[in-house]
């Protein structure tokens, strides 16, 4: 194995190319089987957080026939925590577009969204801008493939992908039933790709060094690099570009202010690892180090020993209790209560058994509720209630 | 007629009267009212053909596709974790000292609008706060009070910078 | 064919079957919530998970198809655990001042708790809304009890094309209803009221009118004179214990006698005299737009016995108002003609008659506060119940109903023909005028099965059929050789689409029967729980029963009809006709 779990920077994504359209015409040259390829034996997987694995999200879309078929790429980035695909969309948009076409080719689609959160309204001029540029020299090499923006209006929820589609198509985003997926049934009913932004900018490198240059980055099961966004109590906040497989004890090393009590790893919907635990953690999609691993989409928050774990959770709770779509009973009523649930353990009007009860609620959560919003409640819930329940109670 | 009336028109003329087209219909009234009001919906409703009620249920669905009121500028201030560990308590009370409403209001002459948000993913520049589609981060109460303050000039002076 | 493993047993399914379909088949029953067939499966309430091996989440039964060797436990001790976390989840947000509601003893809610043993709750917390209004003179809406099961959205939007019922805001906020500051009452609801069939809690009830019909009772002035429409008769029985289908006619008649009413006339009569009129205005029609086109020769027509579809109309397709009959509902026309011609031949002032109908519908509840319901400043009927309030008043008066003798329907309303008794099933309405009409305008029975014209029978959703007319009677040669094309349909998406047509100018057809309510009246909002199209069928077969079962199947032969016109209204479409049994529309937002 050739692992190992040190810190190592990368940097590839906001690496200045000024050679995308050598890099698109070089890919269109090469058939869409051997693009497949390509990404599957890099193994990237989805940066947005599920690390999907990208070359056969491809393959599948490519494998259904369908006359109309869709390229969305998701910069809906709603994790707290999160930052990274902004800096991607202004800095180096046309490795985003670049990846999207190739997909457009791969798969057979001639149109692309990116969904981009109202949030970032201002990145649009900018963004447009490139987009009119790219749109024009793929008309050029006979690329017929156009992207538009579509406008997202706060909701984090709509960065579940089949919410998304639904907020595409107008309604509320509302996350459909799995199957089917979105490879035959995605945006307008459509064979869909959907990408996280950073997925579709390592695609670019993946093209252009080969999948071999990526493959050795990182440990087995986590290949690659990946985008961190550093907050919190950390002398350096800030995007930073890593190797995956290190361990958080080498990050706190890194990014920590010396006194970090927890780091919440993946956001609000991720889990939050407290210091007697850095050791043995690692930041990847599998396997393990000595204890877990934890996927990410990239959010790093590091807590110092300043803060209170009830604050972190109740502002948590407090998030996905209004940020939960209401459709499901187990998110939507399940939210509110855990919230409700921990003021009441806190201000004493419950004794500390009913935290236990309220485990047993977020269990269930992750068990039954319809979109990853809900089943990852319990993440943060269940790491912060474990490992700090004496600041939970009265 | 109502000049909305006019505008929802012309916003269905150029994205389209289909549903897929709702939000961004929904979107450009707001970008120009900075709300939807009930008659809104309701015109919206009748230019796709859809039930208001369908209408109601996206538009509210929407945490930025307001349904009330709101003032020229819409000042919206994260208020989750990171913004929240970095002081924007101090920031927001700054700003309601100095504009005299609490979260959720206008001011009387309808300039500022205050609300609090979900994180706008500026983590590593917290706090941060929207005015409008403008970013503003590293926010301190002083900070905020002179970013305040260039509106109020910016609305004294009659300009037009709605961004 | 599928295989899978439910429980340990090695079943085969065809594929496209849902976990929840394949388990029914064979003898699983997987408790379940917002799932309701024919209605919706969406996955939202999650009562309905089980484990499917190698999944990381439970699914949920009523839409996760089954796949070639899934191994699926429904009862597995974490499916057993979640269910109930679930459960008391639901009831976190729901009053539980059971005793005091009205769905008490008759809620899915608690028939599930019931179902897997509820005996705690762990949770609590907020709740969520509490929007209760009653503007509506059908509906009454409690948000609070509501649990979003959204069978009602689906029921609004897709079913009934209304799309009034929505949820609103997110997360916890989410509430089910018109828009937030919106009343139904001052809505495009068509008072169809199929929201109410299908809310399994108290969220959304009829607005009762029991009370009043108790009082009016008691007061010993009144003369008071009730009425039952067709459908009542074939589901009534439902609320008694009986199995659908089971006419209880004469038990009703009884009932409504031991409940002290004065008259028991029956809204079928007045079904016969519809009959009359608007098959005399649609033979007028037809002339005119015969023998002198462009004038009046507005078709098709559409019938208007169905006040939910005629709100719908007036709301939706404004313009397309001149399409309907101008007839009154018949229960209107018993109404009227029972404060005159009946006052008249009784000798009673018609202040002092009060006038209660019974009916499968809760747009009946609107359709009595329409001005144009009024005659001489009395309404025309004065109370609407329906067939639910009924049985509720039956069982609250201590009416052994299933061991009543059976009753009959006092003269001189109470005459009807086989004709009149379809009225209350899809198709019904358009059969009976044309065994009238056809026989008025050859001189010969109408050349079908048993006079059933079968293509306008059953559930679907638009019918349509054909009637050649061949050697006409000298007066209607106009007719020779035309085709008569007529369309059915029932519930408001295909009135729709039928009106669309209408719009287009492309619509075929000459005749159109349209009833609010998908199956008609047998399945009317007013009518016992549940409702399924296993049921409406059993109701459908119990009206046709009734229908065969009688030696008048026509309309015009019925002698009672014939000696009203006599006495009292003369011809069809007469001046005392016009008085009293047509009506005029309204314009209204279509939003």
């Amino acid at each position: 194995m050739t692992t190992s779990y040190q810190l190592k920077r990368a940097d590839f994504i906001f690496k200045y190319e000024n050679d995308w359209e050598k890099i698109l015409s070089k890919c269109i040259s090469r058939t869409p089987q051997e693009l497949i390829n390509e990404l599957i034996s890099s193994e990237l997987k989805g940066r947005g957080g599920a690390g999907f694995p990208t070359g056969l999200k491809w393959k599948l879309a490519a494998e259904v026939v369908d006359a109309t078929k869709y390229v969305i790429c998701n910069a809906d980035e709603g994790e707290p925590g999160t930052f990274k695909d902004r800096e991607i969309l202004s800095m180096v948009p046309y490795k985003v577009l670049t990846g999207m076409a190739v997909c457009g080719y791969v798969i057979g689609a001639k149109e692309g969204y990116i969904y981009l959160r109202g949030e970032y309204f201002f990145l649009q001029p900018e963004l447009n801008k490139a987009i009119r540029e790219f749109e024009y020299y793929c008309k050029g090499i006979n690329l017929d493939f156009t992207i538009r923006i579509f406008m997202g209006s706060g909701a984090y929820i709509c960065g579940e992908e089949t919410a998304l589609f639904e907020s595409m198509e107008g309604k509320r985003g509302e996350p459909r039933n799995k199957p089917p997926f979105p490879s035959s049934y995605g945006y307008m009913g459509k064979p869909t790709v959907i990408n996280n932004v950073e997925t579709l900018a390592h695609t670019y490198t993946i093209f252009k060094y080969g999948a071999k240059r990526f493959y050795d980055l990182g440990v087995q099961y986590s290949r690659g690099s990946k985008l961190f966004s550093v907050s919190g109590d950390t002398p350096k906040p800030g995007i930073y570009e890593l190797e995956l497989g290190m361990s958080l004890a080498d990050f706190v090393d890194e990014f920590g202010d010396g006194d970090t009590k927890a780091v919440q790893v993946g956001g609000a919907s991720g889990f939050l690892v407290p210091r007697k635990r850095f050791d043995e953690t690692a930041i990847g999609f599998q396997g393990k180090l000595t204890g877990i691993s934890l996927p990410t989409g990239g959010s790093m928050m590091l807590f110092n020993s300043s803060r209170s774990m009830f604050n972190v959770l109740d502002n948590y709770l407090e998030f996905f209790r209004e940020e939960s779509c209401g459709q499901c009973t187990p998110c939507r009523v399940g939210c509110q209560q855990l919230l409700m649930g921990i003021k009441a353990v806190k201000r004493g009007e419950k004794n500390a058994k009913y935290l236990d009860k309220l485990l047993r609620l977020t269990e269930t959560m992750k068990l039954t509720a319809k979109c990853g919003l809900g089943q990852s409640v319990a993440n943060s819930f269940s790491s912060i209630v474990e490992n700090f329940r004496e600041e939970m109670i009265y | 007629m109502n000049p909305v009336t006019d505008l929802i028109k012309s916003l269905a003329d150029q994205h389209g009267r289909s549903r897929h087209n709702l939000l961004p219909i929904l979107q450009g009234v707001v970008e120009q009212e900075k709300y939807l009001s009930e008659y809104s919906m309701i015109e919206i409703a009748r230019e796709l053909d859809l039930p208001a009620s369908e209408v109601y249920g996206t538009a509210t669905f929407y945490s930025f596709l307001e349904y009330k009121k709101m003032g020229r500028y819409i000042i919206r201030i994260c208020k989750t974790i990171t913004c929240s560990m970095k002081g924007k308590n101090q920031v927001l009370l700054a700003i309601q000292d100095m504009l005299k409403i609490g979260v959720g209001e206008t001011t009387p002459d309808g300039t500022f609008s205050l609300l609090q948000t979900n994180c706008l993913g500026f983590c590593h520049k917290a706090p941060a706060m929207l005015v409008n589609n403008e970013v503003f981060t590293d926010l301190t109460p002083e900070k905020v009070r002179e970013i305040l303050r260039m509106y109020m000039n910016k609305k004294k002076e009659g300009g037009s910078y709605d961004n | 064919m599928i295989n899978i493993t439910i429980n340990n047993k090695v079943i085969q399914v065809e594929e496209g079957t849902t976990i929840f379909e394949a388990a029914k088949q064979h003898g699983v029953l997987i408790p379940h919530f917002c799932y309701m067939e024919n209605v919706h499966q969406i996955g939202s309430c999650r009562i309905c998970v089980v484990e499917v091996e190698g999944g990381k989440t439970l699914m949920a039964s009523c839409v996760t198809e089954v796949k070639e060797g899934m191994i699926v436990h429904t009862n597995s001790e974490r499916v057993r655990d979640v269910r109930k976390v679930i459960y008391e989840l639901m009831l976190s947000d729901h009053p539980k001042e059971c005793l005091s509601c009205w769905r008490n003893q008759n809620c899915e809610l608690q028939d599930l708790g019931n179902l897997i043993q509820i005996s705690e709750f762990r949770y609590e917390g907020a709740k969520s809304k509490d929007i209760i209004d009653t503007s509506s003179p059908s509906i009454v809406r409690d948000s609070s009890k509501c649990i979003l099961c959204r069978r009602c959205v689906t029921v609004c939007n897709d079913i009934q094309g209304v799309g009034l019922m929505n949820p609103h805001h997110r997360g916890f906020s989410t509430f089910i209803g018109p828009s937030e500051d919106e009343l139904l009452g001052e809505s495009v609801c068509t008072n169809c009221v199929q929201c109410v069939l299908v809310c399994p809690v108290g969220a959304l009830k009829e607005k009762d009118s029991t009370a009043i019909v108790w009082e009016a009772l008691y007061d010993k002035t009144k003369t008071i004179v009730v009425q039952t429409a067709p459908a009542v008769r074939a589901a009534l029985g439902e609320v008694f214990g009986y199995e659908p289908g089971m006419l209880v006619t004469g038990k009703m008649a009884s009932a409504l006698h031991e409940l002290g009413f004065n008259y028991v006339f029956d809204t079928n009569f007045a079904a016969d005299l519809t009959i009359m009129e608007e098959g005399s205005e649609f033979l007028g029609r037809v002339k005119n737009a015969i023998t002198a086109p462009g004038k009046n020769d507005v078709l098709p027509m559409i019938t208007s016995c169905s006040p939910g579809w005629i709100k719908f109309i007036e709301h939706r397709y404004p313009d397309q108002l001149s399409n309907l009959s101008s007839c009154k509902s018949p229960h209107m026309m018993l109404g009227a003609l029972t404060k005159t011609y009946f006052a008249e031949k009784m000798n009673i002032d018609p202040a002092n008659i009060y006038v209660v109908s019974v009916m499968p519908c809760t747009a009946k509840k609107f359709e009595i506060t329409r001005p144009e319901m009024f005659n001489n400043g009395l309404a025309d009927v004065d109370a609407v119940i329906t067939t639910r309030e009924l049985g509720r008043m039956i069982k609250d008066a201590g009416i052994d109903f299933r061991n009543l003798p059976d009753g009959e329907f006092d003269s001189p309303l109470g005459l009807s023909s086989g004709a009149a008794d379809i009225f209350g099933t899809t198709g019904g309405v358009m059969e009976a005028a044309l065994r009238t009409v056809y026989e008025l305008v050859t001189g010969r029975e109408l050349p079908a099965n048993n006079l059933h014209i079968t293509p306008l029978e059953g559930l679907d959703r638009i019918k349509t059929a054909e009637l050649k007319i061949e050697n006409p009677l000298p007066e209607f040669s106009f007719l020779a050789e035309v085709t008569v094309k007529v369309a059915v349909t029932s519930g408001l998406l295909g009135a729709a689409e039928l009106l669309n047509e209408i719009k287009k100018g492309t619509s075929p057809y000459h005749f159109i029967e349209i009833m609010g309510c998908p199956g008609g009246c047998i399945s009317g909002g007013g009518q016992p729980r549940p409702v399924n199209d296993a049921i409406r069928t059993k109701r459908l077969e119990a009206i046709y029963r009734e229908d065969e079962g009688k030696l008048l199947r026509k309309s015009h032969e019925n002698q009672d009809i014939m000696m009203l016109y006599h006495d009292f209204l003369g011809v069809p479409l007469g001046h005392k006709s016009h008085e009293l049994l047509h009506t005029v529309y309204t314009r209204r937002s279509k939003n």
